[in-house]
């Protein structure tokens, strides 16, 4: 996926880009080119066409020149000497080899006042020049149009091209020019000179225009008489016009009539002969008012260009593909290594830490990452052994301090009840160590056979420190014990003791008390520890007053007081730790003293161990699964009179 | 031996059948009245029917085998007729009736084309708009009865005209494209046309048609010799009615009827343009047609004949009316 993510959007984007720019390269090339292009044709088109329209306007001149001198000459010098106006029309016929033919005809009766008509007309045939009069019954030359038309315009004319049978059936084309005579100080119209040429050469040039394969010109006399044109059923046939109704194209017909007003054009054209797209540039021949056109196939003359272009775009599309092919290597080469670097990571991440990484030599950002890979392969690596260890460590210093707990309990009377053989009293306790070891203790032992001695304390803190020091204190205590001490020798002896080698100091708040089992007698005394409940026959539990007293182990040489009380059978003394009193539940309330003496007095009737094990119950109760902060350590101690 | 009798037999019953036929078949052949029409001018679709009747049979389906004689420029049709170089001639109405008043005795035995084509043509620019505009320009007339209309026209509006000869060659338009004429005559369904197919456009032009001119002269008719129809009546009512018919059938088919133009034209090495003689034949439909599109084509009206003869004796080109009943002889 991810490799199609980039390398797709890489392509995508590079790509859509690189076309977006391309093709608008490509298009104002195109547009501009096409432009430039026509711009040539244009140029080249008009100077074809006038340069063809030249050659013929000079050879079409040197006619005019020709036959209007013949006439002047005439006029000038006189015609009436008959022999010597044949030889000059002769002559003239037979020098100029592009004139076919030339006549003089006279008005009626005006060469010779007997004859009606007078026209002599040589002309070439055979390659010899022959002679008629073309004057007669089926020819009334004075209404022909090539008379006519010089007569009416004052001026020479030329008139329009049509087909001579007689010559061959070749195209022919009338020079006439008017002649005059000047009678009584007027000039008087007096007859019409003619050279007829043929237009062979005319087709010849016009033909021989060539442009690229299908290009060709054509000519179009003054009244828009195709002269000449590729298609040859077309010639003095059809008009432009003519043509241009037969296809129903206005435009032809509008480009016809600026032809023959001897305009210049270029303008776009369909062909009649090769019915596709075109230019047609036009120019006037000025002597006769024809007109030529030479037509510019478009897509011919576009070829080069469109070539160009198609060059231009298969160019693009290899590169297109070489860049796609260059984009896609390049971004595999990116995305390789990150596939790469994902597989090794979901590997490593199923646990297998030695995977390897794959070898990212490059020197960029994907590189670098490799190497960031690798470097947090390896802390995790170090991070796990570390853990590993400390796990285990912590396991082994576990498993010691249930060891530990188990030597702590087995230090501590655990066997209940203690002392059956002796009914005068009872006696039982229970530590709940907070860890796995704790700091509060109790004990009781036999001082003599009469006086029991018991304690209760506190090492302040928890846990191994606490619960060395308790063993320590527990044994001291046990120690500082001998027949006949007072309480307070014993705490002022346990206290000098531990006061002395106390570096850490640590101290234990002590309550102790030695019973007399005859008497009921106790002394006790109290060393910061809780004071404990007193439950006395017919009065509610009351917590037993208590001297105010420092801890065992925070200095040496403290004296402790021994005060005494007298239990009478059936009452008991209950002792405590500040575990009981400080259990707090979720919300920080602590179980407190007040709810001990009245949970104690609501118990106090029943056995000693049920009513121990139901203020523990209350306390479980009411700490509601809130850790527990503290040992939790009671013990209770009930007399039941003297042995008989 | 009787085998061979038998088959002898067989065989002379055989070409004798064989001849029977070939007799029978050449008084087939003989029966085809080998007639000759010329018509009026050169080949073109002013005449296309004859050609089409000719070209698709009909004229032989009609028991006629028919020559046609091409007219032009230096034949005159009413010439050939009266020479019998021609059985049947097409001529204009007023010629006819000119020459009927002369003591030419033929007679109409079909008018083909019921309307005048004959028309004044203007360039706008010389700012001819009215019959009265043309007094003293020059106007171009073709020689003959060509003029007869023109000259009643003139007569009419109080014209006093240059008069310049218009050649019958279709070059002449030249003398009208070039301004050395002000006002030309020409065919509607011909000339008109070239002036349009030189460039000029029919919103550049003022044209005048005599039909609208109270000269409307029906023009082409069949024309034959009265003895030559006295003789065979049933044949030249055959010619006519083939004549009909060929002009019927290029009502329907115009491009058809423009090949057989075309290739009589070309026959005659006459320039041939598709597209003109396209008008010519359109035009030439449009004045076929009666003014009651709903009567029979070809059918001299006597109210027609009465005003062409009425204007040519205004005019003083015949002395006496001939009677409509001697002039025309209507084809069952």
């Amino acid at each position: 996926m991810k490799i199609r993510g980039i390398a797709f959007k890489l392509i995508l984007f590079i790509m859509t880009g690189i076309t977006l720019i391309f093709a608008l390269i490509f298009g104002y090339n195109y547009l501009y080119s096409r432009k430039i292009l026509l711009k040539n044709v244009e140029d080249n088109a008009r100077n074809l066409a006038l340069a063809t329209t030249n050659r013929i306007d000079k050879i079409l001149r040197s006619m005019e020149v020709a036959t209007t001198n013949l006439a002047t000459f005439l006029q000038q010098t006189g015609y009436s000497d008959k022999m010597r106006l044949l030889s000059v029309i002769r002559s003239f016929v037979e020098c100029n080899p592009e004139i076919y033919g030339s006549a003089i005809a006279f008005e009626p009766y005006a060469y010779d006042k007997n004859s009606l008509y007078f026209s002599p007309y040589f002309y070439k045939s055979d390659n010899e020049t022959k002679f008629t009069y073309i004057g007669g019954e089926g020819y009334h030359y004075f209404y022909w149009t090539w008379y006519q038309l010089p007569k009416e315009l004052n001026h020479p004319v030329w008139n329009e091209p049509y087909y001579d049978e007689g010559a061959g059936n070749i195209i022919m084309c009338t020079f006439s020019v008017p002649l005059y005579r000047t009678v009584t100080g007027e000039k008087e119209f007096l007859g019409v000179l003619t050279a007829d040429i043929s237009l062979d050469w005319l087709q010849e040039i016009v033909s021989s225009i060539k442009i690229f394969e299908s290009g060709y010109g054509f000519l179009i006399s003054r009244n828009g008489t195709i002269v000449t044109h590729p298609s040859k059923d077309l010639i003095m046939h059809e008009t432009i016009f003519g043509v241009a109704e037969g296809r129903g194209d206005a435009q032809l017909r509008e480009i016809g009539r600026e032809m023959i007003k001897g305009k210049t054009g270029f303008v776009p054209f369909n062909s009649i002969v090769t019915e596709n797209k075109c230019w047609m540039a036009y120019c006037p021949v000025p002597s006769t008012g024809w007109s030529l056109a030479v037509i510019y196939p478009q897509d011919e003359l576009m070829a080069d260009a469109i070539s160009l272009n198609r060059t231009v775009i298969l160019l693009f599309v290899v590169g297109f593909f070489l860049l796609l092919g260059v984009i896609v290597f390049n971004a595999r080469s990116i995305t390789k290594p990150l596939r790469m670097l994902a597989n090794a990571t979901r590997v490593i991440s199923t646990g297998n830490l030695d995977a390897e990484f794959p070898r990212i030599k490059s020197r960029d950002e994907v590189g670098k990452l490799s190497e960031s890979f690798v470097s947090m392969q390896n802390s995790l690596k170090q991070y796990i052994k570390d853990l590993t260890e400390t796990t285990a460590a912590k396991e082994r210093i576990e498993s010691e301090l249930k060891v530990a707990r188990e030597i702590q309990m087995s230090i501590i009377p655990k066997i209940f009840p203690p002392f059956p053989q002796r009914p005068e009293f009872d006696i039982y306790a229970c530590i709940k160590p907070a860890k796995e070891v704790g700091g509060d203790l109790y004990d009781f032992f036999f001082i003599d056979d009469d006086h029991i001695c018991f304690m209760i304390g506190d090492v302040s803190g928890k846990g191994v420190p606490a619960s060395l020091f308790m063993a320590v204190t527990k044994t001291l205590f046990k120690a500082s014990t001998s027949q006949g001490i007072r309480p307070d020798e014993i705490l002022i002896r346990l206290n000098n003791e531990l006061a002395r080698d106390n570096e850490s100091c640590m101290f234990v708040t002590i309550f102790c008390g030695i019973l007399n089992t005859k008497t009921g007698e106790v002394c006790y005394a109290n060393a910061g520890h809780n004071p404990p409940l007193l439950l006395r026959q017919g009065k509610k539990a009351d917590f037993l007053s208590v001297s105010a007293s420092v801890a065992i182990g925070v200095m040496e040489g403290l004296s402790f007081e021994t005060e005494k009380l007298i239990l009478l059978p059936g009452e008991c003394l209950f002792m405590y730790t500040d575990g009981v009193t400080e259990a707090a539940n979720l919300k920080d309330e602590l179980f407190s003293e007040r709810r001990v003496q009245n949970d104690v007095s609501v118990l106090r009737e029943k056995p000693i161990q049920e009513l121990v094990s139901g203020l523990m119950e209350k306390i479980e109760d009411f700490s509601q699964g809130a850790a527990q902060a503290d040992d939790i350590t009671m013990m209770i101690l009930k007399y039941f009179g003297g042995a008989q | 031996m009787r085998k061979r009798i038998r088959l002898s037999v067989a065989f002379d019953v055989c070409i004798i059948l064989c001849l029977f036929f070939h007799l029978a078949l050449a008084d087939e052949e003989n029966r085809l009245k080998k007639v000759s029409f010329i018509p009026q001018w050169f080949p073109q679709a002013e005449f296309a029917g004859y050609y089409v009747a000719l070209d698709k049979g009909i004229y032989t389906k009609y028991g006629i085998d028919l020559t046609i004689i091409p007219g032009g420029a230096e034949r005159s049709s009413v010439d050939y007729l009266a020479l019998k170089k021609a059985d049947f001639g097409g001529t204009w109405l007023s010629t006819a009736i000119q020459k009927r008043a002369q003591g030419l005795k033929l007679v109409n035995i079909g008018q083909i084309i019921q309307r005048s084509a004959l028309m004044f043509i203007a360039k706008k620019s010389s700012g001819i708009k009215t019959p009265q505009d043309m007094d003293g320009k020059k106007v171009g007339l073709w020689r003959g009865d060509f003029q007869v209309q023109p000259v009643a026209f003139f007569r009419k509006y109080n014209l006093k005209v240059k008069v310049i000869q218009q050649p019958f060659s279709t070059d002449y338009i030249d003398l009208f494209l070039m301004d050395a004429l002000d006002v030309a005559t020409a065919m509607w369904y011909n000339e008109y046309h070239l002036i349009l197919n030189s460039g000029l456009n029919p919103e550049e032009l003022n044209t005048f048609f005599f039909q609208d001119y109270e000269l409307n002269f029906p023009e082409n008719g069949i024309y034959v010799l009265e003895e030559t129809y006295r003789r065979d009546p049933v044949l030249c009512c055959a010619f006519v009615r083939a004549t009909l018919e060929g002009w019927e059938y290029c009502f329907d088919h115009h491009e058809e009827a423009l090949d057989v133009v075309l290739k009589y034209m070309r026959e005659q090495h006459m320039p041939a343009s598709r597209g003109h003689q396209r008008w010519m034949l359109e035009r030439m439909i449009d004045i076929i047609q009666p003014l009651d599109t709903s009567g029979p084509i070809g059918t001299l009206l006597p109210e027609d004949y009465a005003q062409v003869a009425r204007i040519l004796k205004e005019n003083g080109l015949i002395k006496e009316i001939p009677p409509f009943e001697e002039f025309y002889r209507q084809c069952p």
